[in-house]
């Protein structure tokens, strides 16, 4: 049986109590950093290999040693709790089973960047997370893991929870920094980068959840210690959350390196009885899909792009032989067309123009030439916004289209949809049921 | 407006948690011009509090009418037109009122694979409205959602309560509907002390 890190919690009976949590060794690792010279830790962080865990898996302490350290502006710590990418469900655990740790990691990293202010700005929808977070924050101020002067050490840090109210995009960094400051979540252009000017127009640090609630156990353990347990520039183990046609979905913890088979055997069970593998998207929807003989790919960054995707959050959905590819991509597209923030018109117009053609295609009436329209839909969008959220679209839309070309072509052909519907078509849907 | 026009007040334990949430965020002075005295004056604008604030009063006052926005943008010193773009742009603020339990059905990917749809379809027979319709006894408001983070406890819907509360229901696999008969029987409990919206906006 493996060492379990982010998850070592999950079982424990209510360890989101403070007490129990102690009991675990939580918040043990706060004494040995504060005696660790700052800029120690920031090199332990960078020999940790630890990879961001919201989706870009940029090096975390590449992305710490670029906060400014003798600036007089105040700094803040903002941690991206708004896990939304289709498919995506890991943060959540940890917020809601493990909250102290996010809390004891938020400690460590603005002990070490001077960073007095933070805040977890979860979607509004996770309320229970949210529940849960409020009363870690008040138990860790009342045992003074959190305020004035903190074990005595004469650091401050005051941590609070940021209820977002339903928008994708503040996924994306500068979109979220514009939602904790009460605006419209549209993504600003970078440079400058949050580290120089973010929120409310001061240096700030944006880590996802996992990222953080990593950092406990490379304060403990060493940095070496947690890049060994992965592979090469992609350190640690991570939390893996499976969804879509298995047996035993949920979030379990396994080494940076593993393999999508591995995932799907060992931990998902297998796909259900009567189900085939027919593709699986690896780490979120804006991923490229891949087809099973892409099974053996190791999760990490560069290993997923040799494969022709990418790890993204690490959350692998799995299709089966019944799904139909092209009603897939329709249901996909009309996502990011109800998410875009509007800001950019080949992202506003280009993911509602895809979702409408893709669409036709599905409820029978697509044109030949249309495959082709929609691949320079696609090339039209990427790259050429402020963010990439555009790119979410682009990139599968292009994928599904190059993987499963023949069943584009036979939905045109035939001008219907040769698979049973999701609905029966009594009412209106997103998605044309017509078949 | 000044506040004393405004007709609506938070009660006091809503008062209570919105002092808390703007205590939480810093404040920045800026002008402001008054417009009925065209005279500029100094006023510490809140305006990250807004999204927490918004939340907290569809909570109060049922749904984010133009008059809790101009509330709100009172209380935090914000030019209504500052409150009326944000409140626009999330999902999650009400603009018209809902029913008293607003029914929230994910069929993203994962949920759309296992039977999410179904769900849904299951849900439109049991209220007797199609997805976006309010039931005619103000109970029901069924919608179909974007991903809520459950896809490995699909097909799943969210329930907000006309209070602010938000649950998830989770694994309601279809080939079960007494999972989902039981988790609405126990809304239904939930919903016996509460009012519609509506009722909370006019009160």
């Amino acid at each position: 049986m493996e060492e379990k890190f982010l998850s070592r919690n999950f079982e424990i009976e209510k360890a989101y109590n403070l007490d129990i949590f102690e009991e675990h060794g939580g918040y043990s690792t706060l004494s040995k950093a504060f005696s660790m010279d700052t800029d120690t830790i920031i090199s332990e962080m960078k020999k940790s290999n630890l990879r961001g865990r919201g989706g870009a898996g940029f090096p975390t302490g590449v992305k710490w040693s670029f906060m400014p350290r003798d600036s007089d502006k105040e700094k803040y710590l903002v941690i991206n709790a708004d896990e939304g990418e289709p498919g995506t469900f890991k943060d959540r655990y940890i917020m809601e089973l493990d909250p102290h740790r996010l809390i004891e990691g938020c400690v460590i990293t603005a002990y070490t960047l001077g960073l007095r202010t933070g805040y977890i700005f979860v979607r509004g929808e996770l309320q229970h997370a949210i529940r849960r977070l409020e009363r870690a924050i008040k138990q860790a101020y009342e045992k003074g893991h959190l305020g004035k002067n903190i074990h005595g050490k004469g650091f401050d840090f005051d941590l609070y929870v940021h209820s977002s109210a339903g928008a994708y995009i503040c996924g994306e960094e500068t979109g979220l920094i514009e939602g904790l400051e009460g605006k419209p979540g549209q993504p600003r252009m970078k440079p400058p980068f949050p580290a120089i000017v973010g929120v409310f127009g001061h240096p700030t640090l944006v880590n996802n959840v996992e990222t953080i609630a990593s950092v406990p156990f490379i304060i403990e353990r060493g940095g070496d210690f947690w890049a060994s347990l992965g592979i090469e520039k992609n350190g640690g183990p991570k939390l893996f959350g499976l969804s879509g046609m298995i047996k035993k979905p949920g979030v379990y913890e396994a080494p940076c390196g593993i393999t999508v088979r591995e995932l799907l055997e060992r931990f998902g069970g297998g796909m259900l009885d009567g189900s085939d593998l027919k593709a699986f998207i690896p780490g979120g929807s804006s991923c490229a899909i891949l087809k099973p003989d892409a099974l053996d790919a190791q999760m990490g960054i560069e290993t997923m792009r040799e494969a022709g995707s990418s790890m993204g959050t690490g959350c692998v959905t799995f299709i089966d032989h019944t799904t139909c590819m092209v009603r897939l991509a329709t249901r996909l597209a009309h996502f990011y067309h109800h998410e875009s923030c509007g800001q950019c018109t080949p992202c506003r117009e280009g993911t509602g123009w895809a979702y409408k053609v893709i669409n036709s295609i599905e409820a029978g009436r697509g044109r030949p030439e249309e495959l082709e329209l929609l691949l320079d839909i696609c090339d039209s969008i990427q790259g050429n916004t402020i963010c990439a959220h555009g790119d979410s679209l682009a990139i599968p839309v292009r994928s599904y289209i190059k993987t499963f070309t023949e069943e584009f072509e036979d939905h045109i052909k035939h001008q219907r949809c040769p698979f049973k519907p999701w609905r029966t078509g009594k009412s209106k849907s997103k998605v044309s049921s017509a078949a | 407006m000044s506040q004393e026009e405004s007709g609506l007040k938070f009660s006091e334990e809503a008062e209570r948690q919105f002092q808390d949430i703007i205590s939480r965020y810093p404040i920045f002075p800026a002008n402001k011009i008054d417009p009925k005295t065209g005279e500029e004056e100094k006023k510490d604008q809140r305006l990250a509090a807004l999204l927490p604030a918004l939340l907290l009063a569809q909570g109060e006052f049922g749904y984010v009418s133009i008059e809790v926005m101009d509330y709100i943008a009172q209380r935090l010193n914000l030019e209504p037109a500052k409150v009326y773009s944000t409140a626009t742009f999330y999902t999650m603020y009400n603009k018209q009122p809902v029913g008293k339990c607003h029914v929230q059905v994910c069929t993203t990917l994962s949920c759309a694979l296992r039977g999410g749809y179904e769900l849904m379809e299951y849900l439109e027979d049991k209220f007797g409205i199609r997805v976006g319709e309010t039931s005619a006894d103000g109970k029901w408001t069924l919608s179909e959602v974007e991903c809520l983070a459950s896809c490995g406890t699909a097909p799943m819907f969210q329930a907000t309560f006309s209070d602010g509360e938000i649950e998830y229901y989770e694994d309601l696999d279809m080939s079960q509907p007494q999972k989902v008969e039981a988790v609405l029987a126990q809304i239904n409990r939930r919903l016996e002390g509460l009012r519609t919206p509506k009722e909370m906006h006019d009160a």
